[in-house]
């Protein structure tokens, strides 16, 4: 069963066509991998398929629901990890999981129950107090990555979650993203990191607005006769006119 | 070759140069880009000087009036018809009791109620009552004084008494540089005097801050560029913008309130530019004092803005206040700018009458570099 | 889930270094040193008298206006050139001269003229002055016998009601109230929900399924609290430092302006919303706040501005509220007095939140 669908969908901005025509599928508890340079387009793509941006045209269903008319539907079945850190860094660890697993309407004992087991599960409890703001980046995008997943949605939409981080973090955060995919939570991820595409069941791999190729990482590193992922995109992205 | 270290220096001075104006560009561009700022700020002034010019006056015009006539006579009707053509009052209402016009001050929609006793021609010693709504003291004042003068008038006219022609002290008054007494003398130096607060200060701190607050301002300051020049290279726009909105305020003035310019333009635009100056400094002591742009905003409305309408002189004589207040305006900047905008503008003064302004603001324009400078290098 | 977003906001407000602190000083700054500043009481006008003269009747005429409390006595000149000097430095508002053989005059010739200058630069102290001054003169000729005394023109009581001591802070200190209730309500919800996209914490809230209209609320009701705090606190300063407490009820005042917070408050909000950056949110506000506040009537009666301004101040909401803080605290105004206002401020408050949640998008 799949979970995101899209057909045709596009973004235009003024002249600028963000994402152009892109059509895919994302399966029921896959970890997809969503890759691309800077500026083609993968945080607009991300941001139509949650309902924080309307698509200029194009079809789009995610968890069932259309993206044009069942946005605030959509919200209730996903999570999501915006590139910029985006908790509240004045308000303490412990205080943005209540928030955040308040609106998703947990209940007072589950809240608490849940907490506990986060602050466990991140080694954060002792930091239980401290405001967010005074937290290291790290510990900061673990943090970000829990609360999207605290009310258990169908698919969780990550933004660079890894950006900035140190190799030893990145990989602690995988395993987050893998125990997440066990417990069934589709995970939807952009990246730039061509290693961090490995560890994708399947990868898209995005220029210029246009999705170039989509497949496992086995059988693209086949098509194009790389030895890993980062050739296969440098061999991908080699005609980009977009980029820094 | 003793010109070869020379050129270089030269060549490095024209890159620095060229930095500079690159920076500059950038400033003008962050600012033009927020339309709809732009367009509070070029359409500000020009709202302020119309409604200073035209809405907000003290005079009394058509005030609503409640009369209760238990009379009903001839001099009566002539005192209410009177009352009613003169251009202060205008008749909202007869009553029948003292009671009803209680009723309507207590809605609003009365200012004065005007109470004729019975058989009030016919007996001589039967007064007129004005109940006035006092709320207002001023109006109140005013209103009564006009309603006693209407009704004397009447009176005299219906008794026809011959005028009494006794020898008296008359006064001859006259008003000296402002004959039909527009309040736009006293207005336009401060809006002036806001405007470039509003402008210099307010927009150099929040924008300065804004930087601090995402982080761009760290990326600036470890640039090759010289603090001093990334300051100066966001003031430029500010100073820029703030000297059309002195051009647009002095255009109206002169042509829609026409508003004379009796003394030199030069020196005006002068001290507009040194009065600026001070406004920047103080924006940039803010930005090194807030954190956040609320703060920063906070501050320049309280630290500046009040200060400014209340105890520069613009909206109330500063002679009426208590006298902690006037000491306390002597360290609004605005005072000093507004006196000599009004000595220069109005009076036609020169130079050397507003000698003291001047260097009292120069004063300040260098003790606020000084501490500003330092306060950036430490804080930023 | 209010619950949760309350609670949020809350911490935030009382964590914030700078907030708390406003909302103290703020009324207590305003309500001490605005009806201070903002008086139109006119005294202290500074007097040149030039004498000319140097007669017992010019000496007399000096005292008896000195004696007035409304000039403060700058210096006595000997040529009306000097005391225009004075004028020039504004060292002196208004001049006084008395010419030359005036007493003789005055019983030769039966009449006799004095010159009063007034510098008009300040409009409303020029002509206060000027007939304060004149007034003075026609006393003074009463009590010397030179003519008929105002009495015998007809008898004319004044009266003057709710503020028989024609106290002038008295009349401030409501409305400055009122401006405090706009500025709280009016100028932090503008720059909230913007400074949340700036930092960008906005972008986790809005991919939830949080209503708008609940988002808003929780953004609302800490504006609301607060606001109707300082009020209690504007309320308490009115009484200790003024004496002042309203002639009619409290719970009104109370009832009014817990609808009027949320009017503005409503306001602020939906410039928030449609605000890119504080700058502009800030910049927004300020433009209509000041367009508000000068169309209060908060310092100049509205009755005396022209027609088209009068029908702008139907459209201002600031105005109904200065005016209830005036009847209810000065006159005793009831509720049913001011019905009308009430269904206006409601209107306002309807008008203004239902335009936030229209202009509040959780998607772009």
């Amino acid at each position: 069963m799949n979970v995101i669908e899209t057909e045709q969908l596009t973004k235009r901005f003024g002249t600028f066509t963000a994402v152009d025509h892109i059509s895919f599928s994302v399966g029921e508890g896959e970890i997809f991998g969503f890759l691309g340079a800077n500026g083609a387009g993968k945080t607009t793509a991300m941001r139509m398929l949650c309902g924080l941006s309307t698509p200029t045209s194009g079809s789009g269903k995610v968890a069932g629901f259309d993206i044009y008319k069942e946005t605030e539907l959509i919200k209730r079945h996903i999570g999501y990890m915006s590139q910029k850190f985006s908790l509240y860094g004045d308000l303490k660890v412990w205080e943005n999981i209540r928030l955040y697993g308040g609106i998703y309407g947990l209940p007072e004992k589950r809240l608490k129950e849940k907490t506990d087991e986060l602050l466990r599960v991140l080694d954060l409890e002792h930091e239980r107090n401290t405001l967010v703001d005074a937290l290291p980046l790290g510990w900061k995008q673990k943090l970000s990555f829990s609360v999207a997943v605290i009310h258990e949605p169908r698919i969780v939409f990550l933004d660079e979650p890894t950006g900035g981080v140190d190799p030893v973090t990145r990989r602690q955060f995988w395993e987050l993203i893998y125990q997440a995919a066990q417990r069934g939570i589709t995970v939807f991820v952009t990246t730039h990191y061509m290693d961090e595409a490995e560890y994708c069941n399947r990868v898209s791999i995005m220029v210029d607005g246009k999705i170039e190729a989509l497949d496992s990482p086995a059988a693209l590193k086949k098509t194009f006769k790389a030895d890993n992922m980062n050739d296969v995109f440098r061999a991908l992205a080699r005609n980009a006119k977009r980029g820094e | 070759m003793s010109s070869g270290p020379w050129l270089e220096m030269q060549k490095e001075e024209s890159k620095r140069m060229k930095q500079f104006i690159s920076f500059i560009r950038k400033e003008f561009y962050h600012i033009f880009r927020d339309k709809r700022t732009m367009m509070i700020l070029l359409a500000m002034p020009i709202i302020l000087i119309i409604l200073f010019g035209y809405a907000i006056t003290t005079e009394i015009k058509r005030a609503p009036i409640a009369i209760l006539d238990q009379s009903r006579d001839e001099v009566t009707q002539k005192m209410i018809d009177h009352l009613s053509a003169s251009e202060y009052f205008e008749l909202y209402t007869m009553v029948n009791s003292e009671a009803e016009g209680q009723a309507l001050f207590r809605q609003g929609k009365v200012r004065l109620l005007i109470i004729f006793p019975a058989q009030y021609a016919s007996s001589p010693d039967a007064s007129v009552q004005l109940l006035a709504d006092a709320t207002d003291p001023n109006e109140a004042t005013q209103l009564a004084a006009y309603a006693t003068a209407i009704l004397s008038q009447v009176k005299v006219e219906t008794i026809n008494s011959p005028l009494s022609t006794a020898t008296a002290i008359t006064p001859v008054v006259s008003l000296l540089y402002n004959p039909l007494m527009k309040g736009a003398y006293n207005f336009v130096p401060g809006v002036m005097g806001l405007i470039l607060i509003l402008i210099c200060a307010m927009m150099t701190s929040v924008g300065i801050v804004k930087e601090k607050e995402i982080g761009t301002m760290e990326v600036l300051l470890v640039s090759p560029m010289k603090p001093v020049y990334i300051i100066l290279a966001k003031a430029t726009p500010y100073l820029l913008l703030s000297l059309v909105n002195i051009a647009t305020i002095l255009s109206l003035s002169y042509f829609l309130l026409g508003v004379p310019i009796a003394g030199s333009l030069t020196l005006l635009v002068s001290v507009s530019i040194l009065y600026a100056l001070v406004s920047l400094c103080l924006g940039l002591l803010i930005s090194t004092v807030a954190d956040t742009q609320q703060a920063a905003m906070l501050v320049s409305a309280v630290v500046l803005m009040l200060p400014v309408m209340l105890l520069s002189g613009m909206m109330f004589p500063i002679e009426n206040m208590p006298k902690i207040l006037q000491v306390l305006s002597n360290i609004v900047p605005a005072r000093w700018y507004i006196s000599a905008v009004k000595d220069i503008m109005i009076k036609g003064l020169g130079a050397r009458a507003i000698l003291p302004e001047i260097s009292i603001l120069a004063g300040m324009a260098v003790f606020l570099v000084a501490l500003s400078v330092k306060r950036f290098k430490i804080r930023l | 889930m209010l619950k949760y977003l309350l609670e949020k906001e809350f911490k935030q407000i009382k964590r914030d270094s700078f907030l708390p602190r406003i909302i103290f000083l703020l009324p207590i700054l305003q309500l001490v040193i605005l009806p201070f500043a903002a008086n139109f009481e006119m005294r202290n006008i500074n007097l040149s008298i030039v004498d000319n003269d140097h007669s017992v009747l010019s000496q007399q005429l000096r005292e008896k206006v000195l004696s007035s409390g409304y000039f403060n006595l700058v210096d006595v000149s000997a040529k009306y050139d000097e005391a225009l000097t004075s004028i020039e430095s504004n060292k002196a508002d208004i001049i006084l001269e008395i010419p030359f053989r005036f007493e003789e005059r005055l019983g030769r010739e039966g009449g006799a003229e004095v010159l009063i200058a007034a510098n008009s630069v300040n409009g409303t102290k020029g002509g206060m002055g000027s007939s304060y001054l004149s007034s003075i003169l026609m006393d003074f000729n009463q009590e010397k016998g030179l003519s008929p005394a105002a009495g015998q023109m007809g008898g004319i009581r004044v009266t003057n009601l709710f503020n028989p001591h024609l106290n002038y802070k008295i009349y401030m200190v409501p409305g400055i109230m009122a401006f405090l209730l706009t500025i709280i309500g009016g100028f932090l919800s503008a720059l909230n929900i913007v400074s949340e996209k700036e930092k960008g914490t906005i972008e986790q809230i809005n991919v939830t399924p949080v209503p708008k209209a609940l988002f808003l609320l929780s953004k609302l009701i800490p504006f609301w609290v607060i606001g109707l705090f300082l009020l209690t606190i504007g309320a308490l300063v009115a009484w200790l430092v003024y004496g002042l407490i309203p002639v009619g009820h409290l719970g009104i005042i109370y009832l009014f302006a817990a609808v009027y917070l949320m009017a503005f408050t409503g306001f602020g909000l939906a410039i928030s919303s449609i605000s890119s950056s504080q700058q502009q949110a800030m910049f927004t506000a300020f433009f209509f706040f000041i367009i508000f506040l000068l169309l209060s009537g908060l310092f100049t009666p509205i009755s005396s501005m022209p027609e088209w301004a009068q029908a702008l101040t139907r459209f201002n909401p600031v105005r109904y509220l200065v005016e209830v803080m005036r009847m209810v605290y000065l006159k005793g105004s009831s509720l049913a007095d001011m019905s009308g206002h009430f269904a206006i401020i409601c209107l306002f408050a309807v008008f203004f939140n239902v335009l936030a949640v229209l202009s509040y998008r959780k998607n772009s």
